[in-house]
């Protein structure tokens, strides 16, 4: 990280590039805490990740314990109730952040990667390795992702925290790949990419140290949307019964409260944490997401931000309001 | 025309994938299914019996080439192999009676999500920076973010246990016989409610910041100022000028959201014992079904990617520009 911010440094460097805030390759994530959206998102997630952390000291009892009463609505004694089996619901979905933040980054680590050799590296070499990369990327677009996990974990049969991660990972990859392609071949031909190449930098080199900086903030992006996914996709195996069910994770908390009867008997406590949780820290994600957008999609800001735009645009809001009426 | 066969070309390619995909993944995975179907009968099976059960899932000792043929022409053929399930049922046979029910309702709730989402979208652009716009965009965020079993539990929970307004399973009353008659019809549509609800709330957010995103581009060409100045109305100005150029691009997000939408099916048919290809790949994991589970994921990949086709062929024909493209 520091060497790439000396990166700028560089004598050459375009000076009036350094003067502009949102320019300078780090200034998103001063503009990501600027913007409320985002501020909300990364409050959230903080407090995601440090339950998930922390969970050992705050769950009060074993999340697979089962002695206690039978679907006991919350109380000071089980802060979120029982379920069915007579375990704290409290303790699942605190150890049930923790797993499920595991498998959702280690799997969209993973994915991220290969969005990156199968995304970025052949398109900025091009050619016809780019076209092969391109074709088969487009091809697991299309190939509907739940259907192909759930058949390759019904095969894997002793699946794990690792091996969930590994499905996930490996079938998850290719809207992200499609996105950091096109970014990619717009940057290829940039007149800072041109001048490390005369320098004779080599391909990974420029792609490393030239490109990739400059997307840093897409390249965020991606790996949020990614652990977003790979926690849904996790979810909807456990619904399955596929995946380690015997462990606590948001997933298996709604498959066992599907199948131990949440519904039938009334028990909102049971079935309430799990999908909220999913939920809430998929907001925060989506949220941050947001904040990025809005920082470094200039597409974005052309109406917020320029000045004729807003001035057109404030007109138009003006007649926005008369179009209620209308 | 060479915008189509280009098209084509592709689904020809990524269909061949699926296919080649559905051979390989059983023989890449350790052990075979044979074995793992023969393990349930807890080592009862005679040698004879796993024979049978190995020549049944088509893995066989001969080269792989040899079995990968014999694998496409059975296919040709229609020949899924006998479902474990529901034995002895073939596999195509399953699959023919739960994928019109999968497809309608994926169909209906994708059409409802994208004009729903859409039109909101058009909303959230028209009150850019203001209460609204800020209410639905951070809405979507948290409905995008739903995992469909829960909404799904939920709706099922408080609208069919709860205040008994819906049916809470099936695709129709076991009273009734299937025709195309009208109360049947009706009553098809009644059950349909609340699992299309539930995949219509998560996936509509992509719709309406698409379209919001694509409006707010909009309404900064110079057409727009020009539409306000010969003096076209707001709500002209709105629908007819800045929608309907932000609208084309709207049309691209359907191969996203229909990847979206069928996981959602199968999670939503699961909740609500839809009888469509996600409760039968349910049913197929549930009993270790290996020859219906991959029958299920090829007829649902296929129906994705001929849908998509379709979608490409609609873009190609309402933009020109798509088909130039194609052909540069």
């Amino acid at each position: 990280m520091a060497q790439t911010i000396n990166m700028d440094a560089v004598p050459g460097g375009d000076p009036k590039k350094k003067a502009l805030p949102s320019d300078s390759r780090y200034g998103w994530l001063k503009a990501l805490w600027r913007n409320r959206k985002s501020r909300v998102g990364v409050i959230i997630f903080l407090v995601f990740v440090f339950i998930g952390i922390l969970a050992p000291l705050i769950a009060r009892y074993s999340p697979t314990s089962t002695n206690f009463g039978l679907l006991q609505p919350p109380s000071a004694r089980h802060w979120f109730g029982t379920t069915g089996l007579g375990q704290d619901v409290w303790a699942q979905f605190v150890w049930g952040t923790r797993s499920s933040l595991i498998v959702g980054f280690g799997a969209s680590v993973l994915s991220t990667i290969l969005a990156v050799a199968i995304g970025m590296y052949p398109a900025y070499r091009g050619g016809r390795l780019d076209q092969t990369m391109a074709t088969l990327t487009n091809i697991f677009m299309v190939i509907p992702g739940l259907p192909l996990m759930i058949v390759a974990a019904a095969y894997v049969h002793e699946t794990n925290a690792f091996s969930m991660m590994l499905i996930i990972g490996l079938t998850g990859w290719a809207g992200r790949a499609r996105v950091l392609r096109s970014q990619t071949l717009s940057m290829a031909n940039r007149e800072f990419v041109w001048a490390a190449r005369l320098t004779g930098a080599s391909n990974g080199r420029v792609l490393v140290r030239e490109i990739l900086p400059n997307m840093t903030s897409l390249f965020f992006a991606s790996l949020m949307y990614g652990v977003l996914g790979a926690i849904l996709a996790e979810a909807g195996l456990e619904f399955l019964g596929l995946g380690n069910l015997t462990g606590a994770s948001w997933g298996s908390m709604l498959y066992w409260a599907n199948n131990g009867g949440a519904v039938l008997n009334g028990a909102w406590w049971w079935l309430l944490p799990g999908g909220l949780a999913i939920a809430v820290f998929g907001m925060s994600l989506a949220l941050i997401n947001f904040g990025l957008d809005e920082v470094t999609n200039p597409r974005l800001r052309v109406v917020a931000t320029m000045k004729p735009g807003r001035r057109r645009y404030g007109k138009l809001a003006g007649k926005g309001g008369s179009f209620d009426e209308a | 025309m060479r915008y189509i066969l280009e098209r084509l070309g592709f689904l020809l390619v990524s269909a061949w994938a699926a296919i080649t995909i559905n051979f390989v993944l059983p023989r890449m995975m350790p052990g075979n299914p044979a074995l793992i179907a023969a393990s349930r009968y807890q080592g009862q099976v005679s040698p004879r019996a796993l024979h049978a059960l190995k020549l049944q899932f088509g893995v066989t000792n001969k080269p792989l080439v040899v079995q990968y043929g014999q694998y496409l022409i059975n296919l040709l053929h229609g020949h899924l192999g006998t479902s474990l399930t529901y034995y002895p049922v073939p596999v195509i046979t399953v699959i023919d009676n739960s994928l019109p029910w999968t497809l309608g309702l994926a169909g209906m709730a994708t059409v409802i999500a994208a004009v729903l989402g859409t039109f909101l979208g058009i909303y959230s652009a028209w009150k850019h920076n203001r209460a609204a716009d800020s209410v639905l965009t951070t809405g979507t965020t948290f409905t995008g973010a739903i995992p469909h079993q829960w909404l799904g539990l939920l709706l099922l929970f408080g609208l069919g246990y709860g205040l008994h307004w819906f049916p809470v399973a099936h695709s129709y009353s076991p009273s009734m016989t299937p025709t195309w008659s009208l109360p049947f019809i009706e009553n098809v549509m009644y059950h349909a409610i609340l699992p299309a609800l539930t995949i219509v709330v998560p996936g509509m957010g992509a719709w309406l910041l698409h379209m919001r995103n694509n409006m707010i581009q909009t309404l900064g060409e110079d057409y727009m100022v020009f539409a306000r100045a010969k003096g076209v109305s707001s709500r002209g100005q709105m629908l007819h000028h800045a929608a309907r150029n932000a609208l084309l691009p709207s049309v691209t997000n359907f191969a996203m959201a229909i990847a979206f939408v069928v996981g959602g099916v199968i999670l939503v048919e699961i909740v609500f014992s839809y009888p469509g290809v996600g409760y039968q790949l349910f049913m197929a994991v549930s009993n270790e079904d290996y020859p219906l589970m991959q029958g299920l994921f090829l007829f649902v990949s296929l129906s994705v990617l001929v849908v998509n086709f379709l979608v490409d062929l609609l873009y190609g024909w309402l933009d020109p520009r798509a088909r130039r493209a194609g052909e540069a």
